[in-house]
């Protein structure tokens, strides 16, 4: 990327849900914990990891549709939350969210779930253009939904039709209709491609990659699919159990990670190669992913990790840089190889 | 013809819908050595899973086998009823469904679920029965199988209920073991352990396999056979290597394309196969395919194309395949 200025930012973002249990047995579901990043305009940072591991989460904290339990967001510059609770915080800051939703939008996960079914094709895409009144009159509200759905490839007619009338594929460009009426700059996409068929999935794929290079987009991509992540970003966060464990380049972070986990995780994956597949070493972790109610003490990842020792059991490892613009939180990285 | 554990030839099946006949499978044929792992793949609504279901009588209703031979094990399948299913499922042929959310009952421990399994289909008593459970839980590798036992589905993670599941299916050592998705609701982590087990399993017990996915990934690593379908049909099958490397329906080639590649280090755009799946209701009268096909021709859009053998275990059903064929002879195109 040329421009190197900073779009979106998190600091120490930390997200807790309640679960259930009164004074001091309250339990809190810990799904985001100490998380930051930033990413830049006109960039596309890959969020990845198994399922419970906060990236949706962090995805929705960061657009406030949670309200976060610690942590600052900035925006263009702008804190548009902050708890006040950072040592360099000057108080409490939460901003109203309505102009900075024209900016920031979401594509979600399922595009069966996602879209009111009492509300046709063109209601749906045109109610946020109502909300943030951009449309002079009717006939402009019209001719921008229309254009909209031209843009991610459905026609003028489908306007008046319902969601159940929608192929999957479909349904997902009417997702991404939606969230393109406003104009935004910014896009969280949350799995938008997980719920669709391999040779839909490419078709959407190259549809964000176009509008990404037309309306000169920012997304955070969030998947659990490493291989479409490293296709889409520019650079990959891996998350686990709430917190972010290597973020890197992502030609960096899928031929030279440094974390045990992002190894693991990169060995994991089946590749559709079958001679690559029968000489590749795979490191198949043991065991499950913990519980977020009762997280492991010092390092998450220790209870899996081949490298274990003492130290990851009482100390969280530093998140800090190892390489330019290569982050990783573990103890043992000289270790690891 | 006697070394086949499973023959099936030109198997039609349809499901009769108050808004027509769907035309599920279209003359599927394909045969399976004893001990083969064969993968199916194809996009949802392509036939993978109805053409194994009905290998064990699941088909559902309003469905209905209309037409083929299906051999396995030395049964006629096309002609079993219910009760001849019943004896020889689980014991020759199980499944493991793609969600082991929802397969496992939740009102049973796991020990009543296994060993009612066992007990269903030997002579093992109550006890006997209660340590092959115990041997099955250790063989897919859940410690403490004593406690596990007693549990229920949902105190267990989704990996360890899918241990639970194959440990059900291999619980009468089948000839023959289908897995339909058996990882798509599991986390790369756990599916790399759940494969690793299943062919460590084939490895110990000499079953075969049958995997269904749409996951391309998944059959390089585990498969020897590739059966590709589309819309009822099987468009391409091959060996692995054959399908991978030498694909010559249009379709198969567009899957290949259409994944991203995780070892590629430059960054190329991917070739999706535009368009979408064919409505079974009313299919076209030529190559279901040729609607979204980038070298359709006329004949496509008319005749079904007829089988082109390409090797020993290599054949597709294209026209380009068959001009290229007939080219190749002398004839004139």
């Amino acid at each position: 990327m040329s421009e190197q200025k900073k779009l979106v930012e998190v600091q120490h973002l930390q997200q807790y849900f309640h679960a259930g249990g009164v004074g001091k047995k309250r339990k809190y579901v810990q799904a985001v914990d100490d998380v930051s990043f930033f990413i830049n305009k006109g960039e596309t940072l890959g969020l990845v990891g198994e399922s419970g591991c906060g990236k949706t989460t962090t995805g929705r904290t960061l657009l406030r549709l949670y309200e976060p339990t610690d942590g600052r967001i900035i925006y263009d510059g702008q804190t548009i939350y902050d708890s006040g609770k950072l040592p360099d915080s000057k108080g409490k800051i939460a901003v109203d969210m309505l102009p900075y939703r024209r900016k920031m939008q979401i594509v979600f996960q399922d595009p069966y779930a996602s879209l009111d079914p009492r509300m046709t094709i063109g209601d749906i895409v045109g109610e946020a253009i109502d909300i943030h009144k951009l449309a002079a009159n009717e006939k402009d509200r019209r001719d921008r939904i229309i254009s909209m759905l031209q843009r991610v490839g459905l026609n003028s007619e489908h306007a008046n039709r319902y969601p159940h009338e929608f192929s999957g594929g479909q349904r997902q460009r009417v997702g991404i209709a939606r969230a393109l009426a406003v104009n935004p700059e910014f896009i969280v996409c949350d799995e938008p491609v997980s719920a669709l068929d391999v040779s839909i999935q490419a078709q959407v794929v190259n549809m964000f990659e176009d509008l990404q290079n037309e309306m000169g987009l920012t997304y955070l991509f969030i998947a659990h699919d490493l291989s479409i992540v490293k296709h889409i970003s520019n650079r990959i966060g891996v998350m686990y159990l709430g917190r972010m464990v290597e973020l890197a380049d992502s030609y960096e972070l899928t031929f030279h990670s440094v974390h045990p986990y992002t190894r693991s995780l990169i060995s994991a994956i089946p590749i559709a190669d079958p001679k690559t597949a029968r000489t590749s070493q795979r490191i198949v972790l043991e065991g499950d992913v913990p519980s977020p109610l009762n997280p492991p003490s010092g390092c998450r990842f220790r209870t899996r990790c081949p490298y274990a020792d003492e130290q990851c059991a009482c100390e969280v490892p530093e998140f800090k840089e190892v390489g330019p613009g290569h982050w990783a939180a573990c103890h043992h990285l000289d270790r690891v190889k | 013809m006697s070394d086949l554990l499973l023959d099936i030839k030109n198997e039609r099946l349809s499901f009769f819908t108050p808004a027509g006949e769907v035309k599920a499978l279209n003359n599927v044929s394909f045969a399976m050595k004893q001990g083969e792992v064969l993968g199916i793949v194809g996009e949802s609504g392509s036939g993978k899973s109805v053409t194994a279901y009905s290998l064990m009588g699941l088909t559902a209703y309003p469905g209905r086998l209309i037409g083929g031979e299906l051999h396995f094990n030395g049964h006629e399948v096309e002609k079993m009823t219910e009760k001849e299913f019943r004896k020889m499922r689980g014991k020759e042929v199980s499944i493991i469904f793609q969600d082991p959310m929802t397969s496992l009952n939740p009102v049973y421990t796991i020990g009543n679920q296994i060993i009612e399994m066992i007990r269903l289909h030997t002579d093992k008593d109550k006890k006997q029965a209660y340590e092959r459970a115990r041997e099955l839980l250790e063989l897919v590798g859940i410690n403490e199988p004593d406690r596990r036992l007693k549990q229920y589905p949902h105190e267990l993670s989704g990996g360890m209920r899918q241990r639970v599941m194959i440990a059900i299916a291999l619980a009468c050592e089948p000839k023959l073991l289908i897995a339909d998705e058996p990882t798509t609701a599991l986390d790369v982590t756990i599916q790399a352990q759940i494969l690793e087990l299943m062919m460590e399993l084939r490895e110990k017990m000499g079953m075969s396999i049958i995997m269904i996915t749409h996951d391309l990934g998944v059959v390089a690593r585990m498969c020897e056979k590739i059966a590709v379908m589309y819309a009822g049909r099987i468009v391409e099958y091959g060996t692995t290597d054959e399908i991978f490397y030498n694909p010559k329906h249009e379709y198969t080639k567009g899957l290949i394309n259409s994944i991203p590649k995780l070892n590629q280090k430059e960054k190329e755009r991917l070739v999706p196969i535009e368009g979408s799946p064919i409505d079974l209701l009313n299919p076209p009268a030529g190559c279901p395919f040729a609607p979204r096909c980038k070298s359709c021709m006329k004949i496509c859009l008319r005749e079904m194309p007829p089988r082109s053998d390409l090797s020993d275990t290599h054949y597709t059903q294209c026209w380009m395949v068959q001009k290229e064929q007939f080219e190749a002879k002398g004839g004139k195109a």
